[in-house]
């Protein structure tokens, strides 16, 4: 005869259990399990999801009744047990069923901490747990408007947006300063808040709740300060409990949780725990990963094998709220000694950020790109020593190998044993040879068949892209995207095929016609959508100075103290005695404090006050000077190397050559800042190979690269082609300018922009396509003509005095 | 307090943007948002004094150029998860003048 085995708590730990026993040995057991909800075992973690629209009930099922009987497995629902008799070696549920086990497993995972404040029984006060909370949340969120949610952690946040999504107006109260304090850091928690903010969601910080008032129902919220607010629904997610009643009442020995060995045996040894209710040398935890492998070790025992231990675990989190990356694992806040690397860049709303403790990752922090989350989760569970890395580690993986081109590649380059889901445990090998050995060809597929983006979700980019490389064409993606900014749910590629397939020539156009949210839009999108109108429809679309970031509003670099920068174009670094006169002309008369030769090959005149901006280019322009664009993204310098007018190596004459593309490519905006260079023999003294666009003269023409970055990420141009003549140079500079005018994102540079769509694409549209390569060089000059007004001379002219002309009151 | 002091033609101030009005003691940012509404502020946030009226302004607030941080027009006081305020002052817009009060 079989031996009985009973799970009681129908949820995740427990038939992960039954799922890994059953791979095991399939036969050992009798199974029975009890639950106290009514559903077959569901997806948790998915009920974020489900509350804010994007998923339904069904979506989250992951094993239906079918799958039981399949099985042979009974299983009671809706039907809790109330008491274990350990004595009798049975369970009696409270509908006063009965049944004997010979082993028994616990997994009754845990219970939402109800806050217990005056009031907090009322109606209307729910937590965030089951399928049951989610369906009154969405009962209430038909009539009721306003919701309070207590807990600024990853629960209440995932709450308050799916309450958001269903119309309520939403206020979370937090009791500290930063939210989601034991994820976050503050810079990270600042731009999430930040973010949410710009979705509509309102907070209450470092409020601590004192009483839930109302008759019968809630009607508000009261705080230690006294202060009020109404609320129609409230939601407690201010953390969970251990359910270890039912074992405690058995005799069996708890703690915080039902304390178990690293075999995953209660004091009493026939009965094995699992999952939330577990304590584990001292910790509990609150994610699915640490469970699945109490699962797996659960499982190896009672079809007892007896090997496997469970050692405890890592954790790390993220966020599942749709639009918003965000990644956060181990010691995220240094302590005195360790070493913080960290990556900012708020205009691409990035963070990251590694503390470092003797050459090992210590704790990871992201937000707005996490693709690299995952790997360096691996090398602090690892203890990898990261001292060689430390220059390029927070580039990510891809950026240690060569170049690679976007994610697809990025993903490519992992090795096998690159753990990609890291709820089940899954690496990069596992998913590739399913793939192959099964034939699989959709992400429903994978997730089957390895588990792997069946949990959190998060690693679904992943897969995707694995199962694009693995797979190649026959993959059909689903393009996954991110949005231009907060006020959209568009991305970049669709805004800027909108603009041109539609038509849409104003800023208003766009906006209404993608559905924006603000009707000014944000300091993140203004720029961008005034840079995609106008390098679009050039001599239609007028330029907005109000939505241009300051340093191209005044056309000059902004400093540190308030004054400006000055730099005169100086083509192809060429000059003149009289050039040097002007300028030294106009420094004495504006008392200029400081100048610089810069690496572009011009001259920086640093500390000008905003009010004499436009007196002194007046005096440049009549010298001859105009603007060198060195505030803006748009083409700045071309650089070049003596060459062979002077240099015994030089083949061609590269001073000229930078001159003449100077004068094709001066004032022409850009999604970046966009730099050239020439140099006249291969000795490449002009550094032409970290360049946007690079010439390298040969005895024979003239070599040309591509998408090169000498910035704080090196990166080393694509040889694109070698040409014969000048000419030539000129048109594949035109039309390759003109490629990435078109189709980079704002604020994207060359190299990225390469990367992301690949060399080859490139390549091909420049070299191979001969009547593409034409037609973008003729919009790019066509497009010039209203490009080429110097900014300087227009102002010094009396255009936008404004801008620069204080009013002065002084009997204030 | 109602010593109003003229200080521009409403078209002075271009839509979504700013002037900025020198006093003997500060400078004043005078921001005019798409429907015409005025606003004053000192013109430094309150973060890193950076000059406000330097900003991009789109509905009621303006981003500072510095470090983009977002401040109430209305309010001078920085919003979201920032904390800090500068002086806002009154403004009113007559015949198409603009009074401002210090
Ligand atoms: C909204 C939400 C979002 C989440 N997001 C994430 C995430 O992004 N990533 C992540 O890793 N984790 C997330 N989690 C946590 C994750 O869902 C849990 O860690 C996991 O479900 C715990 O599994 P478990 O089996 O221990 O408990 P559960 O899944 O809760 O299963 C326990 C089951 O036992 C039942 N039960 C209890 N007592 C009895 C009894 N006496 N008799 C019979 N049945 C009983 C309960 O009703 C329940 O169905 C999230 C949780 C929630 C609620
Ligand atoms: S690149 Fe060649 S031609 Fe130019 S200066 Fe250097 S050595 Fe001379
Ligand atoms: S390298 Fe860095 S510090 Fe030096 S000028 Fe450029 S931005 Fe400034």
């Amino acid at each position: 005869m079989k031996e009985k085995l009973v799970l009681v708590g129908n949820g995740m730990a427990g038939v992960r259990t039954l799922e890994e026993l059953l791979k095991l040995d399939p036969e050992r057991y009798e199974i029975t399990v009890f639950g106290a909800e009514p559903w077959p075992n569901y997806n948790r973690i998915m009920l974020s999801p489900v509350l804010a629209g994007e998923k339904t009930v069904d979506d989250i099922i992951l094993n239906d009744r079918a799958w039981y009987e399949d099985n042979g497995i009974t299983l009671h629902t809706g039907d809790p047990v109330a008491r274990i008799d350990r004595v009798g070696r049975k369970v009696v549920t409270e509908n006063g069923e009965e049944h004997s086990y010979d082993r028994l497993l616990i997994a009754t995972g845990s219970n939402p901490f109800i806050i217990p404040v005056p009031g907090h029984d009322k109606d209307g006060v729910i937590g965030f747990r089951d399928i049951a909370d989610v369906e009154a949340m969405l009962e209430a969120s038909k009539q009721d408007k306003k919701a309070v949610v207590i807990g600024g952690g990853l629960l209440g946040l995932e709450a308050a947006n799916g309450l958001m999504k269903n119309g309520m107006e939403v206020t979370v109260v937090h009791l500290m300063d930063i939210l989601m304090e034991r994820q976050l850091d503050r810079p990270a928690a600042t731009l999430l808040k930040r973010s949410l903010e710009e979705r509509g969601m309102k907070f209450l910080m470092e409020a601590q709740t004192s009483e839930i008032m109302g008759s019968g129902r809630v009607q508000g919220v009261k705080f230690a300060d006294g202060s009020e607010i109404g609320a129609d629904l409230v939601v407690m997610a201010v953390g969970i409990r251990p359910s270890i009643e039912l074992a405690q009442s058995a005799g069996i020995h708890c703690e915080r949780g039902i304390v178990v060995s690293d075999t995953m045996q209660t004091y009493d040894p026939r009965i094995y725990a699992v999952g939330e209710c577990v304590q584990h040398r001292g910790q509990t935890y609150g994610l699915v990963a640490p469970l699945f492998e109490q699962a797996k070790v659960a499982a190896n025992h009672l079809a007892q094998l007896g090997i496997a231990r469970y050692e405890g675990s890592v954790t790390s989190t993220k966020l599942k709220v749709t639009g918003i990356d965000l990644f956060s694992a181990g010691e995220f806040n240094e302590e005195e000694g360790d070493e913080t690397l960290v990556l900012q860049d708020a205009a691409a709303g990035v963070y990251k950020k590694l503390v470092i403790r003797d050459d090992r990752i210590k704790g990871a922090v992201m937000y707005g790109d996490t693709m690299d989350g995952t790997w360096y989760f691996q090398m602090l569970r690892d203890g990898t020593d990261v001292a060689a890395m430390r220059r390029t580690i927070l580039f990510g993986q891809h950026d240690l190998g060569d170049a690679g081109h976007g994610d697809e590649t990025r993903v490519a380059a992992l090795p096998d044993d690159a753990e990609i889901c890291g709820c089940n445990g899954v690496c990069k090998g596992e998913i590739v040879d399913a793939i192959i050995t099964k034939g699989l060809f959709t992400l429903g597929d994978v997730k089957a068949h390895t588990k792997a983006a069946s949990s959190c979700g998060s690693c679904t980019g992943l897969v995707e892209s694995i199962l694009a490389s693995t797979v190649g064409e026959g993959y059909d993606a689903a393009p996954s995207k991110k949005p231009l900014c907060g006020c959209t749910e568009y991305s970049h590629d669709e805004i800027i095929a909108g603009i041109r397939d539609h038509e849409l020539k104003t800023m208003d156009a766009v906006r209404h016609f993608f559905e924006w949210k603000n009707p000014d839009g944000c300091a993140a999108c203004r720029p961008a959508l005034n840079y995609y109108l106008l390098a679009r429809w050039p001599g239609e679309y007028q330029d907005d100075a109000q939505s241009r970031f300051i340093n191209e509003r005044a056309h000059g670099n902004i400093q540190k103290d308030g004054t400006y920068s000055v730099v005169p174009r100086m083509f192809g670094g060429l000059c003149t005695p009289s050039d040097l006169r002007a300028i030294a002309d106009v420094c004495e008369k504006f008392d200029v404090p400081e100048m610089k030769v810069t690496g572009g090959q011009r001259i920086d005149l640093f500390g000008v006050k905003k009010e004499d901006l436009p007196a002194m280019w007046k005096d440049l322009s009549a010298a001859g000077f105009v603007s060198g664009h060195a505030y803006g993204k748009a083409m700045r310098t071309v650089k070049t190397c003596a060459g062979k007018t002077w240099c015994r190596f030089g083949t061609q004459n590269s001073t000229g050559l930078g001159v003449r593309l100077e004068e094709l490519t001066w004032g022409s905006w850009m999604p970046h800042k966009f730099k050239l260079a020439v140099s006249g023999c291969p000795r490449n003294c002009a550094e032409a190979t970290i360049k946007d666009f690079g010439v390298v003269c040969v005895d024979s023409g003239y070599e040309l690269h591509v998408g090169g970055n000498g910035g704080i990420k090196v990166r080393v141009t694509d040889l694109l082609c070698k040409v014969a003549t000048e000419e030539e140079v000129l048109e594949y500079c035109g039309a390759f300018v003109q490629k990435y005018r078109e189709e980079a994102h704002y604020l994207e540079r060359t190299a990225p922009w390469v990367e992301r769509v690949g060399f080859d694409y490139v390549k091909q549209a420049i070299v191979d396509d001969e009547a593409q390569r034409k037609a973008l060089y003729e919009r790019f000059k066509y497009g010039q003509k209203f490009a080429q007004i110097d900014p300087w001379k227009a102002v010094a002219e009396g255009k936008d005095q404004h801008e620069f002309q204080p009013i002065e009151i002084t009997a204030a | 307090m109602s010593n109003w002091i003229e200080i521009a033609a409403l078209e002075d101030i271009p839509k979504l943007g700013s002037r900025v009005v020198k006093t003997d003691t500060m400078n004043v940012a005078v921001f005019r948002t798409r429907d015409d509404q005025v606003f004053a502020l000192k013109d430094e946030c309150p973060h890193k004094q950076g000059p406000l009226s330097q900003g991009i302004v789109s509905g009621t607030t303006v981003t500072c150029p510095l470090h983009n941080w977002k401040i109430d027009l209305a309010s001078g006081c920085a919003t979201g998860p920032d904390e800090g305020c500068t002086n806002a002052f009154n403004t009113k817009v007559e015949n198409g003048k603009v009074y401002l009060s210090i």
